[in-house]
């Protein structure tokens, strides 16, 4: 033990540099030619600032609905619910959101509410949805909004995001992207 | 659909692959053979040994082994204990969180020292980003203590007849500069260009379009992700871990994160053949391990692509597949995947909420972890693997008449006991732990996030977590408290050091032995037919030591809902 104790203090002080300065300094370095020079990934509409990987809350009428979250969509935290599958005050709460669902899209049949969208994910943050969880309010955006769905549908497509390199993944579109589209229109 | 499978079939062939001329490097590093990185590493090596007075070349024995092991990993605790109750004054503190209750320090602390990373707090307010970089350090150095370890164990099985092991704090060092670091530099970059932040600056508030105004937490993100995966580690910077959008942004990042979490335990188990120059042992442990690992991936794979028929009740799409607790950009195939590599590999790390997985994919998770023995973290598995091997040598050879031998050493009374006492413990910690926070509900009910038999497995599932030093969790369990902390804290270290402890003491007593020719009259332990005995042996310890405890949690949890 006495041959080791100071060794091992005086190792653990210079890897400590190494590993704890050196290597994220390195890093850090690297990261200032990354987009944004890592400060996360950011788009600008209307002279305001949004982070396109955080998600964001979106219940109104007008706009494309993000999924239901555990933390508010509040990134200073995240998480999931953490409801098992079998817990009866889940499922009562995830009949109540479809049932909501229903309420604000009429004409939808409740098989064609992706499950996604009924279900919190597992940050609390996600930025994204189906493009099936986006077609399935096209109608209600159209009627509020007073366009025509053949232009809300367009922005689906040109925002979809095809799976990696067209083969791995699923495909997905972003949420906010789609929404600044629509305020565009 | 199919781009999801594809993608998990890709990440995992792509591992595969290069694991092996990985494990070639390994081997020459361990083996101190020339590589192109020597003059890059050999000088910074030095002088991290000249400034700790340490002679490298000074080879010791197995107990010297485990006593250097034991006195630096005591300092990192003691060390952790300070930085992480002290974090609220200390500098690099932006965001100003608290510095954390002793207990809570006390279970953190530990828990990355033994590479589990139990998180009882939320990366976002639990830890400042100076405590982020200090649990970095731990994530290289605790990678770094269980590779050394296992190589310990190469070494001595490669031996003829020997004493001297080889020098721990070379070998500690060795595995952090040249396989993790420049690994993670690589792996570190890729993710910082793929929009995960590195940043100094504390948290932004942004007003969102509907008009709410919400923080958004970054910090120094890529630089921690990178090694957190190399070094099975798991602990994410973030409460959400993976599945949060800034430590895992898009599929190509989880590709790379799983990709970085697996390459190694696969890496050493050939680095293992060509250090040792029996490649055909390496394939066998390979293909046992393949075989434990399909066998638990595949179906919750297909569980969670099928999704909760609680809620395909209720009339729903469900093209998606179990998708609560899960992100879109990942999908419930990758999700899957990834909640059985990660308990297989002792990452801990989850890119989706282990506690709202199917019931019996949370049985397989918690069984991957009981089994404790596929893949295995970073140099860990290896040694569990080991225990298993002495196991099935000394049953097969009662079975045929043979005196046990492995590797030409007899298997004697001394090294069987060693190994019955570390196969015995990982149930032990585990059953009991559970039992005893069962016995307390007025304590412990409290707790839970879920009713019922969910609720049990939310306990069932962190013992075994802590057992298996792996990290994640069915995280609703309200852990940071008293009872969690402290119960959960002394599991980690028993089942972080006898199960180093154990496989090395027996490799070390090997060692000594007189070296025994094979002959005709040797039973192969290179074999098919041996690795189909240790895949037995494997089964038959988790199948009765876990099956009743399991019952009363995710399979009665199954029953229930059709």
């Amino acid at each position: 033990m006495k041959t080791n104790i100071f060794p091992a203090i005086k190792l653990t002080i210079i890897t400590l540099i190494f590993f704890s300065v050196v290597y994220p300094a390195l890093i850090w370095a690297v990261a200032q030619l990354a987009p944004n020079s890592g400060h996360g990934e950011v788009v600008t509409a209307n002279g305001k600032k949004y982070y396109s990987n955080i998600g964001q809350t979106f219940t109104e009428d007008q706009y494309f609905n993000s999924r239901p979250s555990a933390v508010g969509y509040n990134a200073a935290g995240s998480g999931g619910s953490n409801k098992g599958p079998s817990n009866p005050e889940y499922l009562s709460v995830v009949q109540a959101r479809i049932d909501t669902f229903l309420v604000h899209n009429p004409g939808v049949s409740k098989k064609d509410i992706p499950v996604e969208l009924v279900t919190a994910s597992g940050s609390g943050l996600d930025p994204d949805i189906s493009p099936k969880a986006a077609l399935v309010q096209v109608k209600r955006i159209a009627a509020v909004r007073k366009v025509a769905e053949e232009k809300v549908k367009q922005i689906i497509d040109s925002n979809t995001e095809k799976p990696l390199l067209g083969l791995f993944g699923p495909e997905k579109v972003n949420v906010l992207s789609l929404n600044i589209a629509l305020e565009k229109l | 659909m199919n781009t999801e499978i594809l993608g998990v079939i890709a990440m995992y062939a792509i591992t595969i692959l290069m694991a092996i001329p990985f494990g070639k490097y390994i081997a020459k590093v361990y083996a101190g053979e020339k590589t192109l990185l020597d003059p890059v590493f050999n000088p910074i090596e030095n002088l991290f040994f000249r400034i700790s007075s340490i002679d490298r070349k000074v080879e010791m024995n197995w107990k010297q082994h485990m006593v250097a092991l034991l006195t630096i990993n005591f300092v990192w605790f003691l060390l952790g204990m300070f930085v992480l109750m002290n974090q609220g004054w200390l500098p690099l503190n932006p965001d100003g969180n608290p510095g954390q209750s002793a207990d809570l320090a006390f279970n953190t602390s530990i828990s990355f020292v033994v590479n589990c990373n139990l998180q009882h707090y939320s990366g976002e307010s639990g830890v400042s980003y100076l405590s982020q970089l200090f649990l970095m350090f731990l994530h290289f150095v605790s990678a770094g203590t269980g590779m050394a370890a296992a190589v310990v164990l190469f070494i001595a099985l490669k031996e003829k007849t020997a004493e001297k092991l080889g020098n721990f704090y070379n070998l500690m060092v060795v595995s952090c500069t040249r396989i993790l670091l420049p690994a993670s530099i690589l792996v570190a970059t890729i993710l910082a260009f793929n929009g995960m932040p590195m940043t100094f600056e504390g948290k932004d508030s942004i007003i969102t379009m509907q008009g709410d105004t919400v923080g958004v937490s970054t910090g120094p993100v890529a630089a921690f992700i990178a090694i957190k995966h190399l070094g099975t580690n798991g602990g994410g910077f973030y409460g959400a871990n993976s599945a949060h959008p800034l430590e895992n942004p898009n599929y190509l990042t989880n590709m790379v994160e799983m990709f970085s979490q697996m390459i190694i335990p696969l890496a050493m188990i050939f680095s293992l053949g060509y250090f040792l120059k029996r490649k055909k042992m390496a394939w066998m442990i390979f293909g046992v391990m393949t075989v434990g690992f399909l066998v638990l991936c595949v179906p919750t794979i297909i569980w969670e692509v099928q999704g909760n028929p609680a809620l395909a009740q209720m009339g729903v799409d469900m093209g998606a597949g179990a998708m609560e607790g899960k992100e879109t950009r990942i999908g419930s195939a990758a999700s899957g995947f990834w909640s059985i590599a990660t308990t297989v590999i002792s990452t801990g790390s989850v890119n989706a909420m282990h506690d709202s997985s199917m019931p019996l994919s949370g049985m397989m998770q918690m069984l991957s972890m009981m089994t404790n023995a596929f893949y295995g973290g970073c140099g860990a598995g290896i040694l569990n693997f080991f225990i298993f091997i002495i196991l099935a040598v000394f049953i097969s050879g009662l079975m045929v008449g043979r005196t046990p031998e492995f590797l030409g050493k007899k298997i004697e009374g001394r090294e069987m006991k060693i190994a019955m006492i570390v196969a015995l413990l990982h149930p032990l910690l585990i059953l009991a732990g559970t039992a005893l926070a069962a016995a307390f509900p007025a304590i412990t009910s409290a707790n839970l996030n879920n009713p019922g038999f969910h609720g049990f497995s939310e306990m069932l599932y962190e013992y075994t977590s802590s057992a298996a030093n792996n990290g994640s969790g069915f995280e609703g369990l309200g852990d940071n408290n008293p009872w969690w902390n402290i119960t959960t804290g002394f599991v980690l270290i028993l089942s972080r050091f006898i199960p180093i402890i154990g496989p090395v003491a027996i490799a070390g007593l090997l060692a000594k032995k007189k070296y025994i020719p094979e002959s005709a009259g040797t039973l192969r332990t290179d074999s098919a037919t041996f690795g189909m005995m240790v895949l037995a042996v494997i089964v038959i310890i988790t199948a009765l030591s876990f099956f009743p405890s399991l019952t009363l949690g995710p399979i009665a949890e199954y029953f229930s809902m059709r």
